[in-house]
């Protein structure tokens, strides 16, 4: 059942495995900042990726703006969103039941993948005249370009925000509402405006990491779906709301895909995550790193 | 029961018998089937959902489970389709216990994202699966129109009901839950699962048996389906898209009521065919874009669904 | 043969110990007050009686039954029966679908169990109630309907958690006449109580908890000049010695 490819495929797969890891993890990492602060998973988190990707797309078809310079542009726009789906859904449900919170961003996944639909047909889209582009060989590997230009921007994005967490006063308060939501409120913090910013910041996130995943990734409707799936287990893996946990997780997820669809089938990559999803909230609920 | 109960449920017979007479044309029948059919299985996961509180988004297991085995039975063995359809219920419910009693433990969302995983492992392997057809699927040997080999061909007006004793079967036994011991343990379970042990209630067990009446009729759902349509692959029995469109007719119509779920389908399933008239190509979408907007628009504003609405109205 | 039988329980958390090697027993018929100052560890006791929590250490034996190990519904099956210190009935069912629920363990059939759980209803005073949602109830109603429900369960023990907290000064009188008719129904009591008025007025016996161990226990009259607990409550600069003559 196990079929082993030759080294060098081996080692470019490895390779490219940790690299897709590493944006996993940026993805991830919005999403258990969320978790973290008010424990709600945002179903919706692969839609926004999806947006983000639509974003830098049609910065490229409309205005022919490169991806890369698309990011500031991703980010801001899916900040808003994200500010925007807190006061509008997510603000009215925390203290609601378990159906409703589940729901709430199930309905707008679904909203926003057949909006998408709609409005811009199923076709697959790609950004031709990517600026980076291209394999590149380092010590006789081949790699590709825009793959490793994202993840290395990935892991400077997941940077600047574990910076923001730890060494900002913002960034603090955040993580106290996230620890303590009645303590922080006590201490003078507006509880309400850090809900809305984590959302904000935690859809930033997947605004950065879904511009550059347009440089080598087709850009359809559905391209969230997985996404969201691949970041939910990133997120149980790590642990939810540990920011650290996703770096881990995303890269431990990326290889395994890797490693499953090289080493078993194609077919079969899924199937390893999901069923890893199944054995860390079974055996360890709380994740490597995670505090529930 | 209630005197309001009772006329309304005498005026849902009525209306329900009277359909064939009155819709005369093949598309119309389809539709008024997959309304019956998908109400029933709307009001199966109800049971365990709305009733229990057990959020499950990969139901579509056990419509698969039930289609392929009284499926897979048939053609390698020649068993009786009616026959397969309870040993398409058996194995459903084993499955669902099998699923449920490692993953019962964990909260609302990790619950909801597992039972997404289990969805799409089995749906991978399924395609993946040669003796079963894989991604290539199943199609049943036409057989003569006959009760006992489960097909219809000229007059399909016995699917129609069929389809329908299942589904009253359905509420029949929601009903009966809801009335019964079962189903006030249920109701403590989905409030509060650390007060209802307080009280000795074995929490994980009767989330199980929750489980398996959801299952049995899922899957008895899957056997009819396979019986209807004569064909069958992993893409059509049990996609992810089929466990959310049962959970957004539910919660839609009204979760937790015994006649939200058929509310829900009877609503949005002619809903989605006029979008599709409306809409040509694009029209698939344009059901969703409403189904996503109703079901933020339920889950934030009336829990209740379609049937709180109503009963508002009503005065109830 | 004591009742309930506590030996050498210590519950961690990580790094903070919650309960250190508790023993103590109680007799049937007793009531039995658990004071302390907040964080004392008394609720997590509770817990770990109930089943909720596993001790790192100790044996707990109730009626020749030992508990540890033992799931909450296991051990409410076997006669105890609790309250919460943050109020839990079923928000969004009726005042007596929250009773009959409870009562459904020992009369399976509905209909006998609804009437059984009025009883319990009329008991707590609550029964006119009975058709409100639990959710618009008052504490003090909470408190009787959480007291209904667990009595609903036929228990011979009841822990009781924070009977007059949150509650209005004017219902205290009637939760303690409640209390006393508890008793009289021959039901054991352990009560965890703030209020030392309440307290030193129905226990026959106080046992009381600071940073997780038994520092006293005894009659009201003795625990009640235990410098260690008045230490405990108000700082040492209140434990000096009672004045001489």
């Amino acid at each position: 059942m196990l079929t082993f490819p030759p080294f060098e495929v081996l080692i470019q797969g490895i390779l490219s495995g940790i690299f897709m890891g590493f944006v996993y993890a940026l993805i991830a990492a919005g999403l258990s900042l969320i978790f973290g602060l008010m424990e709600i998973v945002n179903f919706a988190h692969g839609e926004f990726l999806m947006l983000a990707m639509y974003t830098a797309f049609w910065m490229y078809a409309l205005f022919g703006l490169d991806p890369l310079l698309s990011v500031p542009i991703s980010a801001f726009a899916l900040f808003g969103l994200g500010v925007l789906v807190y006061y509008g859904i997510i603000g009215r449900i925390l203290e609601g039941p378990m159906l409703a919170q589940i729901f709430a961003t199930f309905g707008l996944a679904i909203f926003l993948r057949a909006s998408a639909q709609f409005l811009w047909t199923p076709d697959f889209r790609q950004v031709g005249n990517a600026l980076v582009a291209g394999p590149v060989r380092l010590l006789g590997i081949s790699l590709a370009l825009p793959q490793m230009v994202a993840s290395l921007a990935a892991l400077a994005a997941f940077a600047a925000l574990y910076w923001f967490i730890t060494q900002t006063e913002t960034g603090v308060a955040l993580e106290a509402t996230a620890q303590d939501r009645q303590a922080a409120a006590l201490m003078g913090i507006n509880t309400e405006r850090m809900f809305a910013l984590g959302w904000g910041i935690g859809s930033a996130c997947v605004g950065v990491a879904g511009a550059f995943l347009t440089t080598f990734f087709y850009v359809f409707p559905d391209v969230g779906s997985t996404f969201g799936l691949l970041a939910y287990v990133t997120v149980a893996l790590g642990g939810f709301g540990s920011i650290p946990g996703a770096l881990v997780a995303g890269v431990v997820i990326g290889l395994l895909e890797v490693l499953a669809g090289l080493l078993i089938a194609p077919a079969f990559k899924y199937v390893a995550v999901f069923l890893l999803y199944l054995v860390v909230v079974l055996v360890r609920p709380q994740g490597l790193l995670g505090k529930f | 029961m209630r005197r309001p109960t009772l006329l309304l449920l005498g005026l849902f017979l009525v209306a329900a018998l009277a359909v064939p007479l009155v819709a005369r044309l093949p598309y119309h029948r389809d539709l008024v089937i997959k309304v019956l059919l998908f109400g029933m299985l709307a009001q199966a996961w109800n049971i365990l959902a709305g009733y229990c509180g057990q959020i499950s988004l990969g139901h579509a297991v056990f419509f698969g489970t039930g289609a392929y085995t009284s499926t897979v039975l048939q053609m390698t063995w020649g068993m009786n389709p009616w026959v397969g359809l309870l040993a398409g219920v058996v194995l459903a419910v084993a499955l669902s216990q099998v699923i449920g009693y490692p993953c019962f433990r964990l909260r609302g969302h990790y619950f909801a994202i597992a039972t997404i995983a289990v969805g799409e492992i089995v749906q991978t392997l399924a395609l993946n699966w040669e003796a079963i057809g894989a991604a290539r699927g199943l199609s049943l040997p036409i057989r003569p129109d006959s009760i006992a080999a489960f097909q219809f061909h000229r007059n399909k007006y016995p699917y129609y009901y069929i389809v329908l004793a299942l589904l009253l079967a359905c509420l029949a036994v929601s009903a009966w839950i809801e009335r019964s011991r079962l189903g006030y343990y249920f109701r403590a379970i989905r409030e509060d699962p650390e007060a209802a042990a307080s009280v000795g209630i074995p929490v994980t067990r009767y989330k199980l048996i929750a489980m398996a009446f959801s299952a049995a009729f899922v899957a008895a759902g899957g056997t009819f389906y396979a019986q209807y349509v004569l064909f069958l692959d992993p893409e059509s029995a049990m996609p992810l898209s089929l466990s959310i469109l049962i959970c957004l007719l539910a919660v839609v119509g009204g979760v937790g009521t015994l006649w939200g779920p058929l509310v829900g389908a009877e609503v949005l399933i002619p809903l989605s065919e006029l979008t599709r008239v409306q809409f040509g190509g694009t029209g698939r979408a344009v059901d969703l874009i409403i189904y996503g907007a109703l079901l933020t628009a339920v889950a934030v504003y009336q829990p209740a669904g379609l049937a709180g609405f109503f009963r508002r109205a009503w005065g109830r | 043969m004591a009742l309930l039988t506590l030996t050498g329980v210590t519950k961690r958390f990580g790094g903070v110990v919650a309960n250190y090697r508790i023993s103590f027993a109680v007799q049937a018929g007793e009531i039995v007050g658990l004071i302390g100052p907040n964080g004392a560890g008394k609720s997590t006791l509770f817990d770990v009686i109930t089943g909720y929590y596993r001790p790192e250490a100790g044996d707990i034996t109730f009626e020749n039954h030992p508990l540890v190990g033992r799931r909450p519904d296991q051990v409410n099956r076997l006669g105890i029966g609790r309250t919460f210190q943050k109020l839990r009935p079923f928000h969004a069912m009726t005042v007596l679908d929250n009773v009959t629920v409870a009562a459904l363990q020992h009369e399976g059939d509905p209909t006998a169990a609804r009437a059984e759980a009025l009883r319990y209803l009329e008991f707590v005073e609550l029964a006119d109630k009975s058709v409100n949602y639990a959710r618009e109830l008052s504490t003090g109603q909470r408190k009787r309907l959480e007291l209904a429900r667990a009595m609903a369960t036929r228990p011979r023990l009841l822990l009781l958690d924070e009977v007059t907290g949150g509650v209005d000064q004017r219902t205290i009188p009637t939760l303690l006449q409640l209390i006393g008719r508890l008793r009289d129904q021959g039901l054991t009591l352990v009560v965890i109580e703030h209020n030392m008025r309440v307290i030193m007025s129905i226990a026959d016996r106080i046992i009381a908890l600071h940073l997780g161990e038994v520092i006293a226990d005894g009659p009201p009259s003795e625990v009640v000049k235990n410098r260690r607990l008045i230490e405990a409550y108000l700082g040492d600069a209140f434990a000096r010695p009672p004045r001489e003559g």
